[in-house]
């Protein structure tokens, strides 16, 4: 019974914690660019202000744009409560496998593409256009990936790969390897961060996931934007999860899920703030030179599949 | 000779349709009894099969002796499991067809063709899958293919229509030859067109391979397996669109069928060789990924969903391939498990691409035009048919918790688990399918994105989109059928698996459901599909489906204020709402990037022209003109078409020699034919 609440404790801490997480990323590189920032708090602030607004609709705005919000929201807060964060063994992580994660992230984008198309707006077009094409380079990359552990684990169940990755003694393997540094890349592009895309920006011609949000105003926003910050939160806990689970309770006791929580709490603040030297440190991507890096992350997954068999199956 | 319920159904199902073929063209000049008639007896041939196949795969089927055919011959059929199984794909769609045709034929001219051909069609696909002597399949697949040349040319006033049934009509009966050189190799070692006595001739390593290679090049013809597919992006648009349907949605099916039929049941997984699997991997990957390719760049709707069809054919087949490689190593639970994504994605298929073509259809009878680029806003004017279309695109683009989903789900874990088979080629070719299985669900969810927002979404974009109605119930009946079984089969998997289990149980031996695997999936356990074991894989759809609504309906109880409307406004657009609706993206441009990534492999033919009057600097009007043609078409069958010109051209003053000429050729001939049998 105690894992059912703290299933349900873990999901609430992700959804309740992601605008944290991107206030304290804006703030890291505020203070790395010599600025003071707005502090990490400002997120949840501009939530609460959005859910006050009023909404407006353009005139001729289908169902599909009213959905939309909620099916992303819910979508990403399905996939973020099945991936395990403080504790091992949730009843929720057997449910959906690490494909039926990433099927679910995109299930939200499907929806938000289809809602950038629905004002008939030419930015929108742009966005959707864009959002999908990157990622029909982008998603098969993760799975490749992510596959790489999957078929070290005999498992895509994330569970079990967080345990075999536990249970095996710490060697280093090149195939991880590869896909680590495709997985770093592929977080960057799905999470629309520097240099694929710029979340501060807006009306530039080179945006991507603003380009589909343009029209939305009031809770539906505020809905769009916490759920990509959900994503953000869920990325790097996958990161986490999959290449360096050491510290997640493997019991559901109140002292080993607080153990986890500190520790899962420290390497998240060490990702976001690599992460945010990454941002800025790099210019962004001309948006033709995209696909070259999504290419990239791709061959790189892939050789690292083709390495776990060449090299490391039997070992 | 053991007769079951089943067989009987199927055999009254027959009987539906001949009744069909012979007393709706009667009805000539009454069209609308005619189109009654015809729909009713269809969809009752079709709820026939449905209840044949069903039976036929729980409770056995059975064999009869049909006192038709050659006079040493007599018609052998046989209803089994694989026979069964595709017999319900069969009713699954044509049931639902049949009430669409009643809608979408009222303002048909010229009914009594189809009269006549829809069902000697739909008797061509349901005998194939009966039959259990060479001679029968190929009667029946012949009469499959001749009638549907005549739907794909029922409207023959246009040359580019007489065009595409030409060429449909060329490759079908190349690979109706193909296929008879398949059955013969089988007969020169049995000695006998029976299936049963085929099944226990023992072939050599080397006649199996010619015969593997025949079936598979004949059955992957007609699939439409690249680079064998040019029939069929020209075929699917031309052809009504309740035939387009039946074509894509099962008879390609058909072609898998008769492929695994010689292969898995005549001649058996005993006798596969490593590289027969390594092939159909191979065909199968080249095949996603093309055909969605070649998807994102079309704006003919129906074209693009004929592409479709080809991904998705190339998708059976990596499951497929899996499966005859891990049955080749003897790794059977596997292959069962391989199989039984391959047919689960079968019959997905036909349900979400009957679909598509139906809503296809429903936007062509109510705007009279196929091109994606006249469209626009339809969601507004055809409410109905855009809710059961975007069912059809969110299942056909792979994502939970709707079935396409589950069978590509299936087939990853199918090559997850597959061990290390040996070798390096195979060992790169497995991992190899699963990326490209990838890469082809997430550009199928590009493309369809692309297929939605520009058909329904936005601004009309010309008159025709700007006047359109929705269409009537029978065709909304007609589509609402496939969608449901899209959504019971996302969310229910673990009920259907076992019912579709008996095909492997009956090919391989193995079952997935029998307690001799551990535990595996079990019917009673219908919240959860684990295809091995729970710490392998494990994917509960009830329970997203649950969260899903759950999370959504508090959300929006929550956030919905309670007697406030929402305030409509003109769109922001950035501050300019003053947009023309030729300002919003369309089907070409939203493949553009893909189209600049892409280069090397579309080519494509692109002019632009600016007129520029008053000033050298001053654009008044911009001409962008790109064409994307297939790269098959362009290297492989427009060279050939022109050797085999240049053929013709070289030797056809020999026809026009005098009697003395052609008599003297009758007398080679006789000659030449006593040598050789004499």
């Amino acid at each position: 019974m105690s894992s059912v609440f703290f299933q349900c404790f873990q999901a609430l801490l992700m959804v309740l914690l992601a605008p944290l997480v991107a206030g304290f990323l804006s703030t890291v590189k505020a203070r790395l660019q010599n600025r003071h920032g707005a502090g990490i708090m400002q997120p949840w602030r501009d939530i609460r202000k959005l859910f006050a607004k009023e909404v407006v609709l353009a005139e001729h705005a289908s169902w599909i744009f009213r959905f939309t919000p909620y099916v992303v929201f819910t979508a990403t807060v399905m996939a973020a409560s099945v991936a395990p964060a403080l504790l091992l063994h949730t009843p929720l992580s057997l449910t959906a496998d690490v494909i039926a994660l990433v099927a679910l992230l995109a299930l939200a984008r499907f929806f938000l593409a289809l809602a950038g198309m629905d004002i008939g707006t030419a930015f929108g077009g742009m966005g959707s256009s864009r959002e999908m094409t990157f990622s029909a380079l982008a998603e098969p990359a993760m799975l490749m990936s992510v596959l790489v552990l999957a078929i070290g684990a005999h498992s895509t169940n994330i569970t079990t790969m967080v345990t075999h990755t536990l249970t095996t003694p710490l060697l280093i393997q090149p195939s991880i390897a590869f896909a680590l540094a495709a997985m770093l890349m592929i977080t960057i592009a799905e999470t629309g961060r520097i240099p694929i895309d710029n979340p501060t920006t807006h009306l530039e011609l080179t945006m991507i996931h603003e380009a589909m949000l343009l029209e939305y105003s009031g809770r539906h926003l505020a809905l769009m934007e916490w759920a990509s910050m959900v994503k953000l939160l869920l990325f790097a806990t996958l990161i986490i999860d999959l290449f360096m689970p050491w510290g997640i309770s493997s019991e559901a006791s109140l002292i080993g899920v607080a153990l986890a929580l500190v520790i899962w709490l420290f390497k998240l603040m060490g990702l976001l703030i690599i992460l945010a030297v990454f941002e800025t440190s790099l210019a962004k991507l001309r948006l033709f030179e995209v696909p070259q890096y999504l290419g990239t992350a791709f061959v790189l997954s892939f050789l690292g599949l083709m390495i776990h068999y060449m090299l490391e199956v039997g070992v | 000779m053991t007769q079951s319920l089943a067989l009987n159904v199927s055999l009254l199902s027959c009987l539906t349709v001949i009744i069909a073929a012979i007393a709706a063209p009667m009805l000539q000049h009454q069209r609308t009894i005619q189109r009654a008639l015809l729909c009713c007896l269809v969809g009752l041939a079709g709820i026939f099969s449905c209840v044949a196949g069903f039976t036929g795969l729980m409770y056995g089927g059975g064999s009869i002796l049909l006192p038709f055919g050659l006079p040493w011959l007599p018609m052998h059929l046989r209803l089994d499991a694989l026979g069964a199984f595709f017999l319900l794909v069969i009713g699954s769609l044509v049931l639902p067809v049949a009430i669409y045709s009643q809608g979408y034929l009222r303002h048909e001219k010229r009914l009594t063709p189809l009269a006549i051909f829809l069902p000697l069609f739909i008797l061509g696909m349901m005998g194939v899958v009966l039959s259990d002597d060479a001679f029968t399949f190929m009667l029946f697949w012949e009469l499959m293919s001749v009638s549907s040349y005549f739907l794909v040319t029922h409207e023959h006033q246009h040359p580019e229509n007489r065009k595409a049934g030409f060429i449909y009509l060329l490759m079908a009966h190349m690979a109706g030859l193909l296929i008879m050189g398949s059955f013969a190799t089988l007969y020169a070692t049995s000695g006998s067109f029976e299936f049963s006595t085929m099944r226990d001739a023992q072939l050599s390593p080397l006649w199996a391979s010619i015969a593997f290679l025949l079936a598979g090049f004949g059955f992957g013809t007609k699939a439409g397996v690249v680079p064998m597919h040019g029939w069929l992006p020209d075929a699917h648009p031309v052809a009504p669109s309740n035939v387009s349907a039946l074509m894509s949605g099962i008879m390609l099916k058909v072609a898998i069928f008769g492929f695994i039929r010689i292969t898995w049941d005549l001649m058996g997984s005993g006798d596969f060789q490593w590289w027969w699997g390594a092939l159909v991997l191979a065909a199968g990957s080249s095949s996603a990924v093309s055909g969605v390719l070649m998807a994102l760049q079309q704006h003919d709707l129906k074209r693009l969903l004929a592409y479709h069809s080809i991904e998705n054919i190339g998708i059976i087949l990596i499951g497929l391939g899996l499966a005859m490689l891990l049955a080749h190593f003897d790794h059977n639970t596997l292959a069962a498990l391989g199989l039984i994504a391959a047919l689960y994605h079968t019959i997905n298929h036909a349900l979400f691409k009957g679909l598509l073509f139906m809503g296809a259809g429903a936007v062509l009878h109510s705007t009279g035009s196929r091109n994606m680029e006249a469209m626009g806003g339809l969601i507004h004017r055809m409410p109905w048919t855009a809710a059961l279309f975007l069912v059809a695109c969110i299942s056909i683009s792979a994502l939970p918790p709707f079935n396409g989903f589950v069978s590509e789900w299936l087939i990853f874990q199918t090559a997850l688990m597959a061990p290390q088979l040996g070798g390096a080629l195979l060992t790169a070719i497995v991992p190899f399918s699963a990326a490209m299985l990838a890469l082809a669900g997430a550009l199928a969810a590009t493309c369809f994105v692309k297929v939605f927002g520009v058909v329904f979404l936005g601004h009309a974009r010309s008159n025709i989109a700007a006047n359109a109605k929705e269409v009537d119930s029978w065709m909304l009946v007609g589509m609402a059928i496939p969608a449901l079984c899209c959504l019971l089969l996302g969310v229910l998997p673990a009920i259907f698996i076992p019912i579709i289990d008996h095909v492997p149980q009956l090919l391989l031996h193995t079952s997935l459901t029998s307690a001799a695997n551990g535990q595996a999936i079990d019917a009673t356990q219908w919240l959860w599909l684990t295809p091995i074991d729970a710490a392998h894989a494990s994917y509960s759809a009830p329970i997203i489906l649950f969260g899903i609504l759950l999370l959504g309906g508090v959300a929006f109880w929550w956030l919905h204020p309670k007697g406030t409307t929402i305030r409509r406004s003109k769109m922001w657009s950035c501050g300019n709402p003053h947009t023309h609706a030729r300002m919003q993206y369309n089907a070409t441009s939203f493949s553009q990037p893909l189209r600049r990534i892409f280069t090397d492999l579309y080519q494509p033919d692109e002019h632009e022209h600016a007129e520029r009057h008053e000033h050298p600097l001053l654009t008044t009007r911009v001409k962008y003109v790109v064409h994307v043609s297939d790269m098959a078409v362009k290297h492989l069958y427009q060279p050939i078409g022109h050797v085999t010109l240049w053929v013709a051209k070289a030797i056809r003053h020999e026809h026009q020699r005098g009697i003395h000429a052609y008599l003297t050729y009758t007398f080679a001939t006789v000659l030449l034919l006593l040598a050789v049998f004499a």
